[in-house]
């Protein structure tokens, strides 16, 4: 979870939570709720980067992103012409490292909620607590989000030749 | 009275809230009519929902083995 929120950053992170955790460990009053507990802890401390280093405040305008459909691009652009299941076969053509290039392309403001609901399964209600944020916000960057993650699919599958491999294949 | 019809652009737009069951029971309505008629935006939802599914999928966590050992040192010296 620390790597797909933080990537590179992810070790210093832990290392945040795990100092975090230790000096709060008497708030802990149910050892088997411990996992959940500990999510929270490093969801605090990555929105605490996130605060800190503004520079990764990266708003994209809706309507830079709204105009894309990964579903028709696929479509249009017929990657797989042999295949008669093209959009999943596009999917499975990403590997798990792929997936974690593509997230890491993504400005954090948008890869939080994203990895945070559809990874990590946290409603939108708690996501808003995790980040701090107003749901709103949370609503609306999970939409660019989501646009975003299709868009840089498209793109990273192309600049990685991963069409040309899985047609051949 | 006549019930609204929404464009594709605002269907598409809708449809992973409408998945999520974060749409208001009108607009939740609204989605539903327009799939009942269009092909391409039924085939949008599907891979939506195909799209969660993928996500979903690479969520299990794996830490890479010189992370792990790191942490464990670090843990030990706690």
């Amino acid at each position: 979870m620390a790597r797909r929120l933080a990537g590179d950053g992810a070790e210093d992170l832990v290392q945040e939570c795990l100092m975090r955790a230790y000096r709060s460990f008497d708030s802990l009053e149910d050892q088997r709720a411990g996992l959940a507990w500990m999510q929270r802890i490093l969801v605090n401390a990555f929105r605490d980067r996130l605060r800190k280093d503004s520079r990764t405040v990266q708003e994209v305008p809706v309507e830079e992103v709204d105009e894309f459909s990964l579903y028709r691009t696929i479509a249009e652009e017929d990657p797989f012409p042999y295949s008669d299941s093209l959009h999943v076969d596009f999917l499975h053509s990403f590997g798990r490292e792929d997936v974690h290039a593509v997230l890491m392309r993504l400005p954090e403001i948008y890869r939080a909620p994203l990895v945070l609901r559809y990874m990590q399964g946290f409603s939108t209600k708690e996501i808003a607590k995790l980040l701090d944020a107003p749901l709103g916000t949370v609503l609306a960057r999970l939409h660019r989000g989501r646009k975003l993650f299709e868009r840089e699919l498209w793109d990273y599958a192309n600049e990685a030749d991963l069409l040309r491999a899985g047609a051949a294949g | 009275m006549t019930e609204r019809m929404i464009p594709c652009s605002e269907a598409v737009r809708q449809l992973w809230d409408y998945l999520d069951r974060r749409l208001t029971p009108e607009e939740h309505a609204e989605v539903e009519r327009h799939l009942a008629f269009c092909r391409r935006c039924c085939g949008e939802m599907e891979f939506a929902k195909e799209l969660q599914r993928f996500l979903a999928s690479q969520g299990s966590d794996e830490i890479p083995p010189d992370v792990k050992e790191h942490l464990e040192r670090l843990v030990d010296e706690l």
